[in-house]
C-alpha cells in the first residue's frame, strides 16, 4: 500500500476544490438559516482572512439579493493602518452596511496593552466593546469566523453558540447538534454566535481565497518590514507606546502576518511567501499552530476557553 | 462530494482512542507534507519516536480526570486526496447523546476495541446507535495487538463476532497498534497475515454510499429572495437527487407542479445542481412557496403522524403529556409523543404534529428523514428522531386526549404555573400562524 503515496500527487489546490464546494454549500446553508430565524442578524468583521471568507459566503447566499445584515467592526484603535484602510474600501465596494465601534471611554482612560496588561486591554477593547455594540444594536445573532481547528476550547464549539444576557459561554449549556438541524429558540434577552466556518481549516480557507480570488489585507504578503525583533516575535511599531527594550533597535526583515490583530500584540513571521499558493506551501510545512503568535492566548493557561466564557468570540 | 470524508469514533475507555486519533492527525499530516513538496522530507522515523501521541488530542483525558464536560470533539486533517472530518465521541456517561450526535453526519464510523478484551457490551452499544443513525460502513479497529502478539487468530475471533453485530453493514477490520503506528498509515511487517490496507489508506478511498446521489430530488425551502419584483428564488440546500433547468417538480405540502426556470448563484446560472449544493430557484409560475416547503421529484409523504426512532438526550424524560417543538428540514412544528422516554433511551415512539410536515423515511434519506425535539421550556434539543414510516392520521386512538383538550388542561394550570402558560403560548401561536 505504500504505491498509494508514491502516486504523482495531484496539485494541491485542484484537490481541494471538490470538498471546498461541499464546505461552501454548509456554511451558505447555515448563514441562510441565521436570516430565516432570528431577527437582527449582525455578521462580526474581523478584517482578517476568515471574515473575507465569511463575507464572500454571505454574498453567495443571497444572491442576487444584498446581504441582508450589516457588518460590526469592533475596533480597539490599535488595529493595522493597513487593515482600517482595507476595511473601509472593500465594504463601500461591495456595497456592506458598516457599523464601527470603539470603547471610547476605555481608550479615554488611556487603556494599552503596556499599561494594562495583554488580558485587561483585551476585556476592555475587545469583550466589552463587543458585547456593548451588540447590545446597542438589539442583535440577536452574531455571526463570526471562528473555525474549530483554531484553538482546543474551540473543539468542541457549536455552530450556534448559544450566550446568555450577558454574552457569556457556558460549556454545560450548548446544545446538541444533529444532522444539520439547527436549533434557533432563544428566551428574550439571550442570543447566538454563529460560526459558519466551524468545519473549515486554515489551509481550507486559503485554498478558498485562492480559488475565489478574494481580496485579503496586503499584510498578510511578505515582504520587507521595519520591526523589533524580541525573540521569536517580530512587532510592527506602529504604536508610539510600544517600547524598545534596551539592545533592541528596528531591523528590515522580510516578513508577514499569519493572522492580523492589535499591531503591538500580534508577531509578524519571517517569511518568503507574497502569493496565495505560497502561503499555502508555507502553511503545509509548518509545525506551528496558527495562534502560536497571538500573544494573547497564551497569557494565561487555557485563557481562550476564560475569554468564550466571557464573551469573547 | 468524495473529496470529504466524515468519521466518528467511538470506543470504550483506555482502548486507545485518543492515541490512535493523535496518530492520524500527527502523521497524516506528515504525509501531507510529503506529499505537497515537504520541508523536511528526510529524517523522520514516525512508528519509533517517544511521542505521546493522545497528547494532540488535547484534554480529552484531563477533563475525565477532572470530571468535567465531556463532549464530541471536532478534528480535522488531510492527505492529498481527501480531506477528513472526525468526530470524536468519548465512551461513557453521556456516550448515547455524543455517539448519535457524532454519528448523524458521519460516512463511516471507527469502533476501537482493545485485543485483549475484545468486543464488549459497550462495543455492542456503539454499534447498535451507529447503525440506528443510518450508518453503514464500519472500521473495526483492533488496538493493542502489540500485546497480544500479533496473534492472527484473536483478529479473526474479534472480527467474527463484531460482524454479526452489525449484520449487513460494510465492516473493514484493521490489527492495529495505535501506540506503535502499526497498520495506521503504512502496513505493519509484524502483521504478515494481514493483506488489507492500513487505516489511513482505506480512509482515503473507501467508496461512500451513494444512493444520496441516486435518490430523488429533494429540496427543503430555507428563504424566499425577492430583490426586485420580476425576481423570485427560493434559496435552499439540496437534500438529495439532482435537478435540471426546464425539470418539473412539485410543491409539498401544497402538492401544486411547476417546471425550474433557473438556477442561480453567484457565480452564473447553472444548467444543473445535485445534492449537497446549495442554490437559489427561480420556478415558471407564480405558485405560493415559503419557507419550510419542500421542492421534489417522486413520491414523498405528507402526514401529521408518524413512527420514529428516538435518542432522548435531555435529563428531564420524554413526557406525552407536554408538546414539543419538532424542527424537521426547515420548518417547526408542535408535536406530541405517544410514550415516555428516560436520558439515553433510545426508542420508537408515534409523533403527532400540529400541521403536517413533508418527509422521507431516515433509511432513504438523512435529511428528509430527520428531525429534533425541542422541549419548549428550557430550549434544550432534548431528542433526536429517525422517521420509520408514516401512520394513518384517522387512527389517533381515542384514549389519547386531543391537542385541544391538552390545551385546555394546560391552561388551567397556568394561572400558576409559569412554564404551563408558555406551553399554552407556544400551541396556540402554533394554530395561529
Ligand atoms: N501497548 C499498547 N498500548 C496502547 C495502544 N494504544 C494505546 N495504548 C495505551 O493505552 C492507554 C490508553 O490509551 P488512550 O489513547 O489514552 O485511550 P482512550 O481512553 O481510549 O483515549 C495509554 O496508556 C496508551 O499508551 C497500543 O496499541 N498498544
Amino acid at each position: 500500500m505504500h504505491g498509494t503515496f508514491v502516486d504523482e500527487p495531484p496539485a494541491a489546490a485542484d484537490v481541494r476544490l471538490d470538498h471546498l464546494r461541499a464546505l461552501e454549500a454548509e456554511s451558505i446553508h447555515i448563514i441562510r438559516e441565521v436570516v430565516a430565524e432570528f431577527e437582527r442578524p449582525v455578521m462580526l468583521y474581523s478584517i482578517g482572512k476568515d471574515s473575507s471568507v465569511l463575507l464572500r459566503l454571505a454574498q453567495k447566499a443571497f444572491h442576487p439579493a444584498p446581504i441582508p445584515f450589516p457588518l460590526l467592526h469592533i475596533d480597539t484603535t490599535y488595529k493595522f493602518r493597513e487593515m482600517i484602510e482595507f476595511r473601509d474600501r472593500y465594504a463601500a465596494e461591495i456595497g456592506a452596511r458598516l457599523i464601527v465601534h470603539t470603547n471610547d471611554e476605555a481608550i479615554a482612560d488611556g487603556t494599552q496593552p503596556f499599561a494594562v496588561g495583554t488580558q485587561r486591554c483585551c476585556g476592555l477593547l475587545k469583550t466589552k466593546a463587543l458585547l456593548d455594540a451588540l447590545q446597542d444594536g438589539g442583535f440577536d445573532a452574531a455571526f463570526g469566523g471562528a473555525r474549530r481547528d483554531e484553538e482546543r476550547s474551540r473543539a468542541k464549539e457549536r455552530i450556534f453558540s448559544l450566550r446568555d444576557a450577558r454574552g457569556q459561554w457556558d460549556p454545560k449549556r450548548q446544545r446538541p447538534e444533529l444532522w444539520h438541524l439547527l436549533n434557533s429558540r432563544i428566551r428574550p434577552g439571550e442570543s447566538i454566535r454563529v460560526f459558519p466556518l466551524s468545519n473549515w481549516t486554515e489551509i481550507d480557507v486559503w485554498h478558498y481565497i485562492h480559488a475565489e480570488q478574494i481580496p485579503v489585507v496586503p499584510l498578510y504578503f511578505a515582504k520587507e518590514r521595519l520591526v523589533i525583533v524580541r525573540g521569536n516575535s517580530l512587532i510592527v511599531p506602529e504604536q508610539p507606546f510600544v517600547p524598545l527594550h534596551k539592545d533592541e533597535r528596528l531591523e528590515l526583515v522580510k516578513c508577514r502576518m499569519r493572522s492580523l490583530g492589535c499591531s503591538p500584540c500580534t508577531g509578524a513571521v519571517r517569511s518568503d511567501a507574497d502569493t496565495v499558493p505560497q502561503i499555502i506551501e508555507e502553511l503545509v510545512a509548518a509545525r506551528h499552530s496558527e495562534r502560536q503568535l497571538r500573544i494573547i492566548d497564551h497569557d494565561q493557561d487555557g485563557s481562550m476557553e476564560l475569554k468564550k466564557r466571557e464573551g469573547y468570540f | 462530494m468524495s473529496g470529504l470524508l466524515r468519521i466518528c469514533t467511538a470506543g470504550s475507555v483506555d482502548d486507545g482512542k485518543s492515541t490512535l486519533i493523535g496518530r492520524l492527525l500527527y502523521d497524516s499530516r506528515g504525509v501531507y507534507e510529503d506529499q505537497v513538496r515537504s520541508v523536511r522530507a528526510a529524517s523522520r522515523n514516525r512508528t519509533a519516536g517517544p511521542i505521546d501521541f493522545s497528547l494532540f488530542t488535547d484534554g480529552l483525558r484531563a477533563e475525565r480526570e477532572q470530571g468535567i464536560t465531556i463532549d464530541v470533539a471536532y478534528r480535522y486533517f488531510a492527505t492529498a486526496r481527501r480531506k477528513f472530518i472526525l468526530a470524536d465521541t468519548p465512551g461513557h456517561e453521556q456516550y448515547t447523546r455524543n455517539m448519535a450526535t457524532g454519528a448523524s453526519t458521519a460516512d463511516v464510523a471507527i469502533l476501537l476495541v482493545d485485543a485483549r478484551h475484545g468486543v464488549r457490551e459497550q462495543t455492542e452499544r456503539h454499534a447498535r446507535i451507529a447503525r440506528l443513525l443510518g450508518i453503514s460502513t464500519f472500521v473495526l479497529a483492533v488496538n493493542k495487538m502489540d500485546l497480544v502478539d500479533f496473534d492472527r487468530a484473536v483478529f479473526d475471533r474479534i472480527h467474527g463476532e463484531f460482524a454479526r453485530l452489525v449484520d449487513g453493514a460494510a465492516v473493514h477490520a484493521i490489527p492495529l497498534s495505535a501506540l506503535d503506528g502499526d497498520n495506521v498509515i503504512a502496513p505493519s511487517a509484524r502483521t504478515p497475515w494481514f493483506s488489507g490496507p492500513s487505516l489511513l489508506s482505506y480512509l482515503e478511498s473507501v467508496e461512500l454510499d451513494r444512493t444520496s446521489d441516486n435518490s430523488a430530488f429533494r429540496l427543503p425551502v430555507q428563504l424566499v429572495l425577492r430583490p426586485t419584483h420580476d425576481f423570485r428564488g427560493y434559496a435552499g440546500r439540496i437534500a438529495s437527487g439532482r435537478i435540471r433547468a426546464g425539470d418539473t417538480i412539485t410543491v409539498w405540502p401544497s402538492g401544486l407542479t411547476t417546471r425550474i426556470a433557473r438556477i442561480v448563484t453567484w457565480d452564473g446560472d447553472l444548467d444543473e445542481a445535485f445534492a449537497p449544493m446549495s442554490v437559489t430557484l427561480a420556478l415558471e409560475d407564480e405558485v405560493d412557496v415559503s419557507r419550510g416547503d419542500v421542492l421534489a421529484r417522486g413520491p414523498i409523504h405528507v402526514s401529521r403522524r408518524f413512527a420514529a426512532n428516538v435518542v432522548w438526550m435531555d435529563e428531564r424524560p420524554l413526557d406525552p403529556g407536554r408538546p414539543y417543538l419538532l424542527k424537521h428540514t426547515t420548518r417547526t412544528v408542535a408535536a406530541e409523543v405517544d410514550r415516555p422516554l428516560k436520558l439515553n433511551d433510545i426508542g420508537p415512539i408515534t409523533v403527532t404534529t400540529a400541521t403536517p410536515i413533508v418527509f422521507d423515511g431516515y433509511r432513504d434519506n438523512r435529511t428528509t428523514g430527520s428531525f429534533v425535539l425541542i422541549d419548549p421550556s428550557t430550549n434544550f434539543t432534548a431528542g433526536a428522531g429517525m422517521i420509520a414510516h408514516a401512520l394513518d392520521e384517522q387512527a389517533e386512538s381515542s384514549n389519547q386526549t386531543s391537542a385541544s383538550a391538552r390545551i385546555a388542561q394546560a391552561a388551567r394550570s397556568a394561572a400558576t404555573d409559569a412554564e404551563a402558560a408558555e406551553t399554552v403560548r407556544l400551541m396556540l401561536e402554533e394554530i395561529l400562524t
